[in-house]
């Protein structure tokens, strides 16, 4: 036993475990620029919500025959028609004509409701304006935390209903979408940039409501026996599929909403004349 | 070609410590882990860290390199701007034992409080049949190599000391949905993912899916999923309703009650 290296001898530890972190101090080591993601994310959902809000409460310029604002439809008071930029908007009077402010305030809270208890909205605005956490490995400002625990945010678990509602509400966008196929006296088989508009505002939305995490369980996330239900589990790959980009899907069907909301309300306002095709 | 590396290695044990500056010859195509491993041959002998298969399969090598929870071994030298040090420290969420290398023992407690697999009484091992499309879902969430970058990164526990007691983490929250979706299991664990879990603590910010080294998508296919069931089970009338003329594709027996406390817990 000659040859026997010597190996140098760890010291053992001075007292019992402690159980203590490694004590790295700051908030985070990261070196790139975290910020910029929730920092985007404000801008831009600030942005729409000031927008919105502007265009939801100003109760003018949202229809042009044949052009309805998705922010106004449909539109549940009869007051629609009866404000300048509005002359002929279709309705369906609902709530009759004591609704005296914006009929645009009934229906939004659909798409709203839908979108802030979304489960990629949530990541996003969880991180961004509430900063829990404001990037991975960024330590939270908070002292307590509870998640989804707790009233009110527990409340995030209805997000299903607001899926039903805003798929029903997609039909009836899409049927603006259609019924955009007309000129401005009411004959069929013309369009113009704003049908395109439409159109286009119709499959964001189909795109963005389809490829949602309720759907995906409602369709067949839920089942475990795949194999027994050939039909749903076609519908639930395919959701899956979609599900991937709902990130994205969310951005740019947010921002495509806003910005027709805006044509139609430059078109209704006599800002601009709308460019038709044929 | 290679470039002297400025390194920064977090050195010390749970009395303290800190960042220690060293300078370490690396080689083009070099990972973190090559660093390390010849500044320990060379001027830092008694540094301690762990790692065994150097191939990003054994989740052993975890650290977070320049604040970023990931593998040494998989982490590229290239990746980094070679004018900039390279700062490495251990987990932050887990106590430290010594320099790199933490003590997981938490993974380890809650791992035991998962009731495990419980396929229907009366089949054997051997007898088990399935179809591939029925266990697919389950296998993306066998490709966990444990190296609990996820259990670090996770917000609810590395801010939160305190939710430690009822939180279960990632790594276990796709263990929960790798046995609930399975179609030969017997048990229903919602309510114990819920309830002493703490899935209702996540809020699905996404840094797990982020780190995960087996590009394992725990947020999308397994927390969100999870939740939605609990939604069927305890929230939703509708389902609720529904569910009490049709009987469930399968009954499941609730997961027992659970016995005693464990270390993790006390
Ligand atoms: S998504 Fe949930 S489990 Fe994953 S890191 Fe975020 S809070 Fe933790
Ligand atoms: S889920 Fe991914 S990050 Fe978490 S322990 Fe498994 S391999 Fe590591
Ligand atoms: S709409 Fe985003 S998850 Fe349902
Ligand atoms: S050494 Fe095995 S994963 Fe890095």
């Amino acid at each position: 036993m000659t040859t026997q290296s010597r190996v140098p001898s760890i010291p053992a530890p001075a007292a019992p475990r402690t159980g203590r972190r490694a004590p790295v101090r700051g908030r985070t080591l990261r070196t790139d620029r975290w910020w910029a993601q929730p920092a985007v994310t404000v801008a831009v959902l600030t942005s729409f919500v000031v927008y919105s809000t502007w265009a939801a409460f100003v109760d003018r310029d949202y229809f042009w025959e044949p052009y309805l604002s998705p922010f106004y439809s449909p539109c549940l008071a009869t007051r629609c028609g009866l404000v300048p930029g509005s002359q002929g908007a279709p309705h369906v009077g609902i709530f009759g004509s004591w609704w005296i402010i914006s009929p645009a305030i009934i229906i939004l809270i659909v798409p709203l409701g839908f979108r802030l208890t979304c489960y990629y909205y949530r990541k996003a605005y969880y991180r961004s304006f509430w900063l829990s956490p404001p990037a991975c490995a960024v330590a939270e400002p908070h002292r307590r935390y509870t998640g989804e625990t707790r009233f009110p945010l527990i409340l995030q678990n209805v997000h299903r209903y607001f899926f039903y509602l805003g798929f029903l509400l997609n039909i009836v966008l899409s049927y603006d979408a259609v019924i955009a196929f007309r000129d401005h006296q009411g004959r069929w088989g013309h369009a113009g940039l704003g049908t395109l508009v439409l159109v286009l505002n119709a499959l964001l939305l189909w795109a963005y409501t389809l490829s949602c995490h309720s759907c995906r369980g409602i369709v067949g996330g839920r089942l475990n026996h795949f194999s027994r239900h050939p039909v749903r589990y076609r519908l639930w790959t395919w959701v899956s599929r979609w599900n991937r980009y709902h990130g994205q899907i969310a951005w740019v069907s947010l921002v495509w909403v806003a910005l027709a909301d805006l044509y139609v309300r430059l078109v209704a306002a006599g800002w601009i004349t709308d460019v038709r095709f044929f | 070609m290679g470039y002297d590396l400025k390194l920064r290695v977090w050195r010390g044990d749970e009395n303290g410590g800190g960042l220690v500056d060293f300078t370490v010859p690396v080689e083009e195509g070099e990972v973190v882990l090559d660093a390390i491993h010849r500044l320990q041959a060379t001027q830092a002998h008694d540094l301690a860290v762990r790692w065994n298969c150097k191939a990003g399969k054994c989740g052993s090598c975890s650290a977070e390199i320049n604040g970023r929870p990931r593998l040494m071994c998989m982490t590229r030298l290239s990746l980094f701007d070679p004018a900039e040090p390279v700062t490495v420290t251990p987990l932050r969420t887990f106590p430290v034992i010594r320099d790199l290398v933490t003590d997981v023992s938490f993974n380890y407690e809650k791992a035991k409080t998962v009731p495990p697999f419980t396929p229907p009484e009366g089949l054997a091992l051997g007898e088990y049949r399935m179809a591939q499309v029925d266990v697919e879902r389950s296998q993306e969430f066998r490709k966990c190599i444990e190296c609990f970058l996820c259990q670090n990164v996770c917000h609810v526990i590395r801010d939160h000391e305190e939710n430690k007691q009822h939180f279960a983490g990632p790594r276990f929250f796709i263990r929960y949905a790798e046995l609930d979706m399975h179609p030969l299991d017997t048990l229903d664990r919602k309510r114990q993912l819920r309830d002493e879990h703490g899935l209702g603590l996540c809020n699905i910010t996404k840094c797990c899916t982020e780190v995960c080294p087996e590009g394992i998508k725990i947020t999308d296919n397994a927390i969100i999923p999870m939740k939605e069931r609990v939604v069927d089970t305890r929230y939703d009338p509708l389902t609720r309703f529904i569910r009490r003329f049709r009987s469930p594709e399968q009954p499941r027996r609730p997961a027992p009650e659970r016995q005693g406390q464990t270390a993790a817990d006390s």
